[in-house]
C-alpha cells in the first residue's frame, strides 16, 4: 500500500512541480494543498494527467480552521493562517487511489476560491452547500444559491462563531395569527465542555 | 395555434412519491420536463455541527438517524474513521460482525427501497412483501442490539456486545393461539445466529417472488426500461456511486477495490448493469441482495467457529466491562474519564469511505486532539445521487421523474443530514 502512495507523491511531485503547495502523507492518505490561484489549473490537470487520473470527486466540503486547537472561536486569529478552507477528496477508479486536495480561500472576510463544476460536474451540489454552510464563494460555480438552510435564512451556520442554538427562532404568535421569528428565549447549556489537552494527551498504544 | 408557454409545477414536499420531504420544482412544457429543481434542506438537523460539540462518543447514534433504512452500517464509516486516528485494531470477530450487519441492512435497505419503488411506480403488492422480510431483519437487529430502528450497535474499537444465544419468542395472546404461537417460534428456538442462518436460507427464494412479480412484469418494463439512463462517463462526472454506477456499467465496488474489515476474505460478486437505465439499477440492486445473504452464510459459518472479544481492551477508547469496572480502580478511573470528558482522538484528519447500500458513504474528520471532533462533514451518498435528478429527469414525462426518484434511492435523513 505504501509503495503506491509513494508512487502516487511520485506522480504528483512530476506533474505539478511548483504549484504543490505542500504534499504529505498521513494515516495512509496523501493531502495536497495549493494556492488558490492554481486551484482550478490543479484540479483540471489531476483529472486529466494519465498518471493521476482522478475520473470522480467524492466529495467537498468547507473548513472553518478559526477556532483549531483552541477552546473556542475568537476573533483574533493567532496562527495568521487563512480562516477558510475548501477541502475535496478525490478518487481515481483507474489506478485506485486517492487524494484529499486542500486550498484555503486567502481573504477571511470573503473567502473565494475557484468552482470546480467544470471539471467535475457533481461538485455543483457540494460548493451550494459548503456556500450555504461557511459562505465560501465559489467563482464560477453557475447557480450558487443557498441549498440546506431554510428559504431568506441569514448567516452562515457552520461557520466557528455561529452558536449552535442559532440567533433566532420560530414561534406562532396568536395575536398576529402567524408565524413569527424572534431571538432565541433557550439558555446555551454545555453538558460536556471542550477540552484541549496537552500533547500526547489522548495518545494510546496498543495495550492501553 | 394558440401558444404554449412552459409552467412550472411544485412538486412535494408532502406528495407521497417524494420520499419524505423533497420539494421538486418542475419545469414543465407540457407533459415534458425542462428542467427539474429539487428543494433539500426541509429535514436539515445540522448533524454536522453538532457532531462539533458532542464528545467522540456521544456522536454515534446520530449516525443512525442519518439514512433511517439502513441503520448500522451508517455507524460502520464513524467509527471506522475514529479508529484510524487513533490507530487502533479492532478484533477480528468484531469485524465479522459488523460485516454480517453490513450485510442485513444491505438486504434491509434493498428491501425497503424496492417496497418504495415498486409502490411509486404503481404494484402495490410489492411493499407487503419486502416488509413481511424486513420484519425478520427487524428482529434480528432487535434481539441483537435492542433496537428495531437506531441500534447504535458499533462503537469506535469494535461493537456494542456479543451476538446473544437466545432469541425472543413470541407469547401466547388474544390474538395468537398455541398452534400459531408455536409455528411463529419454530425458527426461533436456537441463538440468534441461528435465526440469521434460517432467514438467510428462506431468503433466496422470496427474492425469486420478488422476481415473479416485477422483473418479467410488463407494466414494470414498460415504467422502467429506458428511463433515466445515465452514460458511464457522465455518472463519473457526477460523482455518482454504488448501485448507480454500476448500473451504468463500471464494475466499481469498495468491498472489492479497496476491502475494508474482512471483505478480501470474503466470495461474493459484484453484479454491473448494461445499459444504465433504472431497469438495470434495479437488476444490479436485486443481484446484490443475493449476493449479501451469500456473505451472511459466510459470516454465520465464520462467527459460530470462532469466539473471541467484540471490542478493544483499549479502555482508553472502549469502556471496560460493568463487571470489571465495579472491581478494579483502574477501570473505575476509565469508565469515569470515558463518561464524563470522552476520550481524546490524537490530531489529523481522516477519510473513511465504505460501500453503503446506495454507495460510498464516506466520513471526513478532523480532529485537533480534543474530547470532540473539530470537523465532521458526512459524505452522503443520497446528496450526490439527487443532485443528478435534473439531468435525469430533463427529457422524460412528470410520471418518469417517479420512476427515477425511486431508483436514486433517496433517503432525506441522509440527504440533509
Amino acid at each position: 500500500m505504501s509503495a503506491k502512495l509513494d508512487k502516487l507523491c511520485q506522480n504528483l511531485r512530476d506533474v505539478l512541480g511548483q504549484r504543490i503547495g505542500s504534499l504529505g502523507v498521513d494515516r495512509g492518505e496523501v493531502t495536497l494543498v495549493v494556492a488558490a490561484a492554481d486551484y482550478l489549473e490543479v484540479a483540471t490537470t489531476l483529472r486529466d494527467h494519465p498518471d493521476l487520473c482522478f475520473e470522480q470527486l467524492m466529495d467537498l466540503c468547507g473548513v472553518d480552521y478559526g477556532a483549531y486547537g483552541e477552546v473556542a472561536y475568537s476573533a483574533t486569529n493567532p496562527a495568521g493562517t487563512p480562516r477558510f478552507a475548501a477541502v475535496s477528496h478525490l478518487l481515481s477508479l483507474t489506478h485506485n487511489w486517492r487524494l484529499r486536495l486542500r486550498v484555503f480561500a486567502p481573504d477571511d472576510g470573503f473567502p473565494v476560491v475557484d468552482s470546480l463544476v467544470d471539471v467535475w460536474n457533481g461538485v455543483n451540489w457540494f460548493e451550494r452547500e459548503a456556500f450555504d454552510l461557511y459562505g465560501i464563494m465559489f467563482s464560477g460555480h453557475p447557480d450558487l444559491r443557498r441549498i440546506l438552510t431554510d428559504y431568506g435564512f441569514v448567516g452562515h451556520p457552520f461557520r466557528k462563531d455561529f452558536p449552535v442554538f442559532g440567533h433566532v427562532e420560530m414561534r406562532y404568535d396568536p395575536a398576529q395569527q402567524r408565524v413569527v421569528y424572534q431571538p432565541v428565549t433557550i439558555e446555551p447549556r454545555e453538558v460536556t465542555p471542550r477540552i484541549v489537552r496537552e500533547d500526547n494527551y489522548g495518545k494510546v498504544d496498543d495495550r492501553g | 395555434m394558440a401558444e404554449i408557454k412552459n409552467y412550472t409545477l411544485n412538486f412535494g414536499p408532502q406528495h407521497p412519491a417524494a420520499h419524505g420531504v423533497l420539494r421538486l420544482v418542475l419545469e414543465l412544457d407540457g407533459e415534458v420536463v425542462v428542467r427539474a429543481d429539487p428543494h433539500i434542506g426541509l429535514l436539515h438537523r445540522g448533524t454536522e455541527k453538532l457532531m462539533e460539540t458532542r464528545s467522540w462518543i456521544q456522536s454515534v447514534p446520530y449516525m443512525d438517524r442519518l439514512d433511517y433504512t439502513s441503520m448500522i452500517i451508517n455507524g460502520h464509516p464513524y467509527c471506522m474513521a475514529i479508529e484510524r486516528l487513533l490507530g487502533i485494531d479492532v478484533p477480528l470477530r468484531a469485524q465479522y460482525i459488523r460485516v454480517l450487519f453490513d450485510e442485513i441492512t444491505r438486504i434491509h435497505h434493498h428491501l425497503f427501497n424496492l417496497g418504495a419503488h415498486a409502490l411509486d411506480v404503481g404494484a402495490m403488492a410489492m411493499v407487503l412483501y419486502t416488509f413481511r422480510e424486513r420484519e425478520d431483519i427487524c428482529d434480528i437487529l432487535e434481539a441483537v442490539t435492542g433496537a428495531r430502528m437506531h441500534q447504535a450497535y458499533y462503537r469506535p474499537g469494535g461493537v456494542y456486545r456479543d451476538l446473544p444465544d437466545r432469541m425472543p419468542k413470541y407469547e401466547v395472546n388474544k390474538f395468537k393461539n398455541a398452534q400459531t404461537v408455536k409455528e411463529l417460534n419454530a425458527a426461533r428456538e436456537g441463538s440468534v445466529l441461528d435465526f440469521i442462518e434460517d432467514f438467510a436460507n428462506r431468503f433466496p427464494a422470496y427474492c425469486d417472488e420478488y422476481e415473479t412479480l416485477l422483473t418479467d412484469n410488463r407494466i414494470w418494463k414498460q415504467r422502467l426500461v429506458g428511463i433515466g439512463v445515465i452514460p458511464p462517463e457522465r455518472a463519473l462526472q457526477l460523482g455518482l456511486s454504488g448501485p448507480m454506477l454500476r448500473g451504468s456499467g463500471v464494475e466499481w465496488d469498495l468491498r472489492k477495490k479497496q476491502p475494508y474489515e474482512v471483505y478480501d476474505r470474503l466470495d461474493f460478486d459484484i453484479p454491473v448493469g448494461v445499459n444504465g437505465d433504472c431497469y438495470d439499477r434495479y437488476l444490479v440492486r436485486m443481484e446484490e441482495m443475493r449476493q449479501s445473504n451469500r456473505i451472511v452464510k459466510q459470516c454465520i459459518d465464520w462467527l459460530r467457529n470462532n469466539p473471541g472479544p467484540v471490542i478493544s481492551d483499549n479502555h482508553k477508547v472502549a469502556p471496560p466491562s460493568r463487571e470489571k469496572m465495579k472491581g478494579s480502580m483502574e477501570e473505575l478511573i476509565h469508565h469515569f474519564k470515558l463518561a464524563t470528558e470522552g476520550m481524546h482522538v490524537p490530531p489529523g484528519e481522516v477519510y473513511a469511505g465504505i460501500e453503503h447500500a446506495k454507495g460510498e458513504f464516506g466520513v471526513y474528520m478532523i480532529s485537533d486532539g480534543a474530547n470532540k471532533p473539530y470537523r465532521v462533514k458526512l459524505r452522503s451518498v443520497a446528496f450526490q445521487n439527487i443532485a443528478a435528478l435534473d439531468e435525469m429527469a430533463r427529457g422524460h414525462m412528470l410520471a418518469d421523474v417517479v420512476t427515477i426518484i425511486g431508483t436514486l434511492d433517496i433517503v432525506f435523513g441522509e440527504v440533509d443530514r
